[in-house]
């Protein structure tokens, strides 16, 4: 699983020994995220996501769990029952403001984590597997997001719920009987109300489940790494602890700062003020808007506003609405195929000069469909949302396998370790002995 | 599996080359696939509707206190019902529509019972993405064709909520109904 050169197990103590022999987990931890799992020498801060994810999900378990204890899933009370905990139970507010927030910072985290990716080309091979079953974690964690809004049964709750679903209303003749199928009634109710707490509790374990797969995935081909050279010799890496557990140290302390800053001083930026009116099924509010994390892909649903239809006929072979509601599921279906779209051979966009800019037109196209996401539904948002949407998908299907097939790139150093010592050369060698010995 | 030839004389006799062994294996598993599959429609049937929300999907409106051109926003199944008293001039508004050039082509008549034109009921549920159309209270927004407006997507609805404009596919659902007296509906 790891690199010939990487540390063996070797337990010490005779209980270690004796546990070793029955049930080797330790020797698994130690392989995994230990002195036994071999990392390149150069993975700068976009790496330590991955980690910081992990620990998002953490926040998400403890601090969920125990909102379960004081929650009650009925659409009655449910409302009063979050209001309950925010004011009545012992820092029943803490928690719920960190489950909130902490859904919001395991997105932001992922996002960078998805971008790092998609800049490194950590897609592409050998670890196509490792992006595959990032996806799929990616389209649980939207799953379980969208549920977990819904439970407070606030305004935001009620009319999120009632629009996704309705989203599958767009289903040609199947629509209507999956969308009440999926309510478990006509309307969002407490049926819906009911299994949405029983999937928003299991889907997080299941996503741990696929995480597990993620990183045995990864540690197979090992870590990518900045310059997307592979590893050649021991010269190229070191051991993940004690080096990348310190460097994601550094991370998670960063991380944690920022979470408390935010879960301490603006703990509603990120949330919606109607989603504290409960829910009304016979008033709509009068913006709708989903959580911000998922504004990119409500901007794709909303871009489509014409029929697709046969000229000069008025004949309709699709709807705008389901129209919408495709071209949203295939902005992140589409993920699933990058590996083989991208046939560039290299992987790093540091030495691909055309691909970079168009990466960093993809970011801007991102964020401008995020804005108009989370903007009214009038122009000139449903215009800027339409051309945005527009380049989300030229850049994946026409924009990466034209410039796969017309780019020059920069040419890539001989190994890891060369091009971090070609780094460290800009310095004066005295000042780092242990370059200067490296060097040697 | 099967072509081995294992020489057995029950091979032999059984003929064709299908052995007992086979035959035990394919019936087996093909009768624990049908039984997964018993079990499975359970799992999935728990999740359709249950009696007592089935309970509640008829309802009553009585329309005799509803003054022309005015509209009140009822229940059924816990989805808002709008019932519309038109006007004379909205009635003619919906007659001069030529129905071929609608986005869903309908007359006023197919979306009224005979001889009632003037009560139009519909489901108060944008046939977009669900939200509560505005029009039917006092004093509310009718949008451009003076039916309905949604707020969310800017569909607008004519008298005969009909969708004139707007991302809507269609025009507001008309639920099944009958007059039960001269001024009462059973919907649903």
């Amino acid at each position: 699983m790891s690199f010939p050169w990487a540390e063996h197990y070797t337990p010490k103590l005779p209980l270690m020994k004796w546990i070793d022999e029955k049930l080797p987990l330790p020797r698994f931890v130690y392989n995994a995220v230990g002195g036994g799992y071999e990392v390149p020498r150069n993975l700068n801060y976009f790496w330590n996501f991955g980690v910081l994810a992990g620990l998002a999900l953490t926040i998400q378990l403890v601090t969920g769990i125990i909102l379960a204890m004081h929650y009650a899933s009925n659409a009655g009370i449910a409302f009063d029952s979050v209001e309950h905990m925010m004011r009545d139970v012992n820092s029943g507010w803490l928690l719920r403001y960190a489950h909130a927030n902490g859904a919001s910072f395991f997105f932001i985290v992922v996002y960078i984590h998805i971008f790092r990716g998609l800049f490194y080309g950590s897609y592409k091979a050998p670890r196509e597997m490792v992006w595959l079953l990032g996806v799929v974690i990616f389209l649980l964690m939207m799953a379980t997001a969208f549920m977990g809004y819904v439970l407070p049964w606030g305004q935001m709750s009620f009319w999120g719920a009632q629009v996704i679903t309705g989203l599958f209303s767009a289903i040609p003749v199947v629509g209507d009987p999956i969308h009440t199928w999926l309510l478990g009634g006509f309307a969002p109710g407490d049926a819906t109300l009911n299994r949405f707490f029983s999937l928003h509790y299991l889907l997080p374990f299941v996503i741990a489940g696929v995480i597990i797969l993620h990183i045995w995935a990864l540690h197979i081909p090992g870590s990518s790494n900045p310059t997307g050279v592979e590893v050649k010799g021991p010269q190229d890496t070191v051991p993940f602890h004690p080096y990348y557990t310190a460097k994601d140290g550094f991370g998670v302390g960063v991380f944690l700062l920022l979470f408390a800053l935010v879960l301490f001083f603006a703990p509603n930026a990120m949330g919606h003020p109607d989603n504290y009116i409960q829910a009304n099924p016979m008033s709509t509010p009068a913006h709708i808007v989903p959580e911000w994390y998922f504004w990119p892909f409500y901007a794709i649903l909303r871009a489509f506003t014409m029929d697709l239809s046969i000229p000069f006929t008025g004949i309709v072979i699709i709807p705008a609405k389901l129209l919408g509601v495709l071209a949203m599921f295939s902005s992140i279906l589409l993920l699933f195929f990058l590996p083989w779209i991208d046939t560039s051979p290299v992987r790093s966009g540091t030495y691909r000069p055309l691909f970079k800019k168009f990466f960093y037109l993809l970011l801007v196209d991102v964020v401008v469909l995020g804005y108009c996401g989370g903007a009214p539904a009038a122009e000139p948002y449903v215009m800027i949302s339409q051309i945005a949407a527009a380049y989300y998908f030229a850049h994946f299907l026409i924009v990466l396998p034209i410039i796969a097939s017309i780019e020059r790139p920069d040419p890539l150093p001989g190994s890891i370790t060369e091009a971090v010592l070609a780094k460290a050369k800009h310095r004066p060698v005295e000042a780092d002995p242990a370059l200067a010995a490296a060097a040697e | 599996m099967a072509t081995e030839v294992q020489g057995t004389d029950a091979a032999v006799h059984e003929g064709e080359g299908v052995r007992r062994r086979d035959f035990i294996n394919i019936a087996a598993v093909s009768f624990a696939g049908v039984g997964g599959l018993a079990v499975l429609a359970p799992l999935i049937n728990q999740m359709n509707p249950s009696a007592d929300v089935l309970a509640q999907a008829t309802s009553e409106v009585d329309l005799s206190a509803i003054a022309e051109g005015q509209a009140i926003k009822a229940v059924f199944r816990s989805q808002p019902l709008f019932v519309r008293h038109l006007t004379a001039k909205e009635i003619a508004e919906a007659d001069a529509v030529d129905p071929s050039t609608l986005r869903d082509p309908q007359t006023l008549e197919q979306r009224t019972v005979d001889g009632k034109k003037q009560w139009l009921i519909t489901m108060g549920v944008c046939t977009h993405l669900g939200c509560v159309p505005l029009g039917a209270g006092e004093g509310e927004n009718r949008g451009e064709f003076g039916g309905y407006f949604c707020p969310c997507h800017g569909s607008a609805y004519d008298t005969a909520a009909r969708i004139r404009k707007g991302p809507a596919p269609k025009n507001l659902q008309v639920p099944t109904y009958k007059y039960t007296s001269d001024t009462a509906i059973l919907v649903g």
